[in-house]
């Protein structure tokens, strides 16, 4: 019934409202329009460039037109043959994959203490991790040098890996979600006879799903393409990651930007691929389901 | 339906005694020394009004809470220092907390994970709480998929299936329209009648409290007011908090004097109460539910005029100014008096109820 009265409604306001308000209307509505196509022309544009530079030649790359007068695909062949790219291709993923799958279980872990745990220092711990995120990565990069350095870790995974092991946004954002779970939940979870673990990754975990899918999509992509860090930590080519990999394409003299170009937009499909699998769990409102109707 | 092997428990009394129980948050305390023994299978209801700590002692009595201090025994045993699953109890929530990842047979299998019955005795387990609770039609469902009503159910389902000794309900139908609680109220009335188990129940519906319990805790402020059988706690309420939140609509209190042989109220209007006795001069209240205090053609106690009439179909209810004071008195449904008429009102001495006005105890 609710659904049919929907559809009745607005063909009797076009029957009785007069011209003007709907002119008023169709105004406002072609602004809003208007405003979302610039947002929209204004992302893709970088990534409209990425695409034509990687089918043009070295000596087209510096016209700035969009579609280039001799495309070729040679660059691609020249990127896939290139054993180098493979290389890079595999130490992203491994990294992206390895830290994503870790951030997402410490933060979601250390964010669900946070929130549903009273212990003294709490609050403090609290600050102390939210007061990371104000500092800089480029300001980090040296003290983490020097940390690696020491620890024999330059110019290994782990060197790479380890400031992204666990990450303050992520725990922020988890402690948030958690406070969306109702005590009840857990606290039915312990008159059951879970121990505090199994509370946490069988009750509350699976409750804040969405946020889960949202922090692996971010965390993935904040490694996939981290670059200033990855270019400090790795000196042989073979433990370079894909974004600073590509970056060397070329030599002292000429920067190679149609390969540079070409490896991005390769390296832009795994990035849509995670998005795809997670943003199924976006779904909002699961939560809800298992309290007062 | 078939007997069930949930109806025939063989395991040790189911009973549950609190001695002293104290709650303290920081220096706060907000349970001040609660004592009570329940017995196998009694059905006992927690009623107060809102922050009386009636959800407070529910949960430490399922070791949600730290105990501040005193003892709570069930069976056998004191389990203070028990986790929550040792104790041998469920609990049913207000917000039901049932799993929306997982389906009816999942929710309600799930406080047998840790169990060692087999899978198949498990399934047959959960299908004998489905088939009680009539929901076997909706096992494979998920929460979303069920209505307010099916999911307490579900939730009361889960509690079930490990057949604890003491159930505990925190007041589990406050979230459902009137009907369905009515409705939930009954089932669990049967529910309570064919298992048996020990049952705490919470509530700050006094009408719940009335209709399913063995026995009522009163309590307020964190102290326990009164307990007693339902027909206990309505007609010998040990103190004016008791008499005026037992019943609806509230029992009428007219202050006044003990003189003689009964209570003089302001204006020099006598009541004689034979029976009862008070110190000469003492300030008292006199208290009277509206339900025994009816208009009268004849003789009446006292008189006022009629503020405001609220038929109810059987009986009237009318509010009368009665010395300054307003009293809600009961009339027939089908001649009631008009606002602005003169009535007499009676009542029987037997059904007047006599507190102490500083203490507010029940005098004798
Ligand atoms: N975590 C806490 N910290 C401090 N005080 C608390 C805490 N939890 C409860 N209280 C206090 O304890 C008292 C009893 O609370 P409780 O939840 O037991 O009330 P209740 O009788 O269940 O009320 P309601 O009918 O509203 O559920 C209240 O005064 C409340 O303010
Ligand atoms: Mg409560």
């Amino acid at each position: 019934m609710a659904s049919q009265d929907i559809a009745v409604k607005p063909s009797t306001d076009a029957l009785f409202s007069g011209s003007s308000r709907n002119s008023r209307r169709n105004m406002g509505q072609f602004i809003r329009w208007a405003l979302l196509f610039g947002g929209g022309i204004l992302m893709i544009m970088p990534i409209v460039f990425m695409v034509s530079t990687s089918l043009k030649f070295p000596f087209e790359v510096y016209n700035l037109n969009l579609i280039p007068e001799e495309p070729t695909i040679e660059n691609y062949t020249y990127v896939l043959e290139d054993g180098r790219f493979y290389r890079w291709f595999v130490n992203s993923l491994v990294i992206s994959i390895v830290t994503t799958a870790s951030a997402v279980f410490f933060d979601a872990l250390v964010g669900y203490a946070l929130c549903k745990f009273r212990f003294p220092g709490r609050y403090l711990v609290f600050i102390a991790i939210l007061s990371t995120l104000m500092i800089p990565t480029e300001m980090l990069v040296i003290p983490w040098y020097l940390m690696s350095k020491s620890f024999g870790w330059l110019d290994t995974y782990w060197g790479i890996m380890f400031p992204g092991v666990m990450t303050a946004f992520g725990t922020f954002l988890m402690k948030q979600f958690f406070e969306t779970v109702p005590d009840d939940f857990l606290e039915a979870a312990r008159i059951d006879g879970l121990n505090e673990f199994q509370i946490w990754w069988q009750v509350a975990m699976p409750l804040v799903r969405p946020a889960l899918a949202a922090l692996a999509i971010f965390v993935f992509l904040g490694n996939w393409t981290a670059f200033i860090w990855p270019l400090i930590v790795t000196n042989s080519v073979e433990m370079y990651t894909l974004p600073v990999g590509l970056s060397s394409f070329g030599d002292e003299v000429d920067v190679a930007w149609e390969l540079i170009m070409t490896g991005a937009a390769i390296s832009t499909l795994p990035t849509l691929v995670v998005f795809l699998i997670f943003q199924r769990f976006i779904i909002r409102g699961v939560v809800m389901a298992g309290l007062k109707g | 339906m078939p007997p069930s092997a949930l109806s025939c428990r063989s395991r040790p009394l189911a009973t549950l005694s609190l001695r002293n129980l104290v709650k303290s948050y920081g220096k706060v305390e907000v349970l001040h020394g609660i004592n009570l023994d329940v017995a196998d299978g009694e059905f006992v209801v927690f009623v107060g009004p809102s922050g009386c700590g009636k959800s407070t002692t529910l949960r430490m009595i399922a070791g949600l809470e730290e105990i501040s201090g005193g003892e709570i025994h069930i069976g056998e045993r004191l389990v203070n220092n028990l986790e929550p699953k040792e104790r041998d109890i469920a609990m049913v929530f207000q917000n039901y907390a049932i799993y929306p990842h997982m389906s009816v047979r999942k929710n309600i299998g799930f406080g047998l994970r840790t169990s060692k019955l087999s899978k198949e005795a498990k399934d047959k387990r959960i299908d004998e709480v489905a088939a009680i609770l009539g929901m076997t039609d909706l096992l494979e469902r998920r929460p979303n998929q069920l209505s307010g009503g099916q999911r307490q159910r579900v939730a009361i389902g889960r509690a079930m299936v490990r057949d604890p000794a003491v159930f505990l309900f925190d007041e589990p139908l406050s979230n459902l329209d009137a009907q369905l609680r009515t409705q939930m109220r009954l089932e669990i009335k049967k529910l309570h009648q064919r298992v048996g188990n020990t049952i705490i129940f919470v509530t700050h519906d006094q009408v719940e409290a009335m209709t399913m319990a063995d026995r009522i805790v009163i309590m307020k402020d964190g102290y326990i007011q009164q307990v007693g059988t339902p027909l206990d706690v309505y007609h010998k309420p040990a103190n004016t908090f008791v008499a005026q939140f037992i019943g609806a609509p509230s029992m009428n209190m007219l202050p006044g004097n003990w003189a003689g042989k009964g209570v003089k109220l302001g204006d020099g209007l006598g009541i004689d109460l034979p029976e009862r006795s008070a110190p000469e001069g003492a300030d008292v209240i006199l208290g009277v539910r509206p339900d025994d205090l009816v208009v009268t053609g004849g003789k009446g106690l006292f008189s006022g005029t009629v503020n405001i009439v609220e038929p109810l179909g059987a009986d009237t209810l009318v509010y009368v100014g009665v010395n300054g004071h307003e009293v809600i008195a009961k009339a027939s449904g089908r001649e009631p008096p008009k606002a602005g008429d003169t009535v007499k009102l009676t009542a029987k001495a037997g059904e007047m109820h006599l507190f102490d006005a500083k203490s507010g105890e029940a005098l004798p």
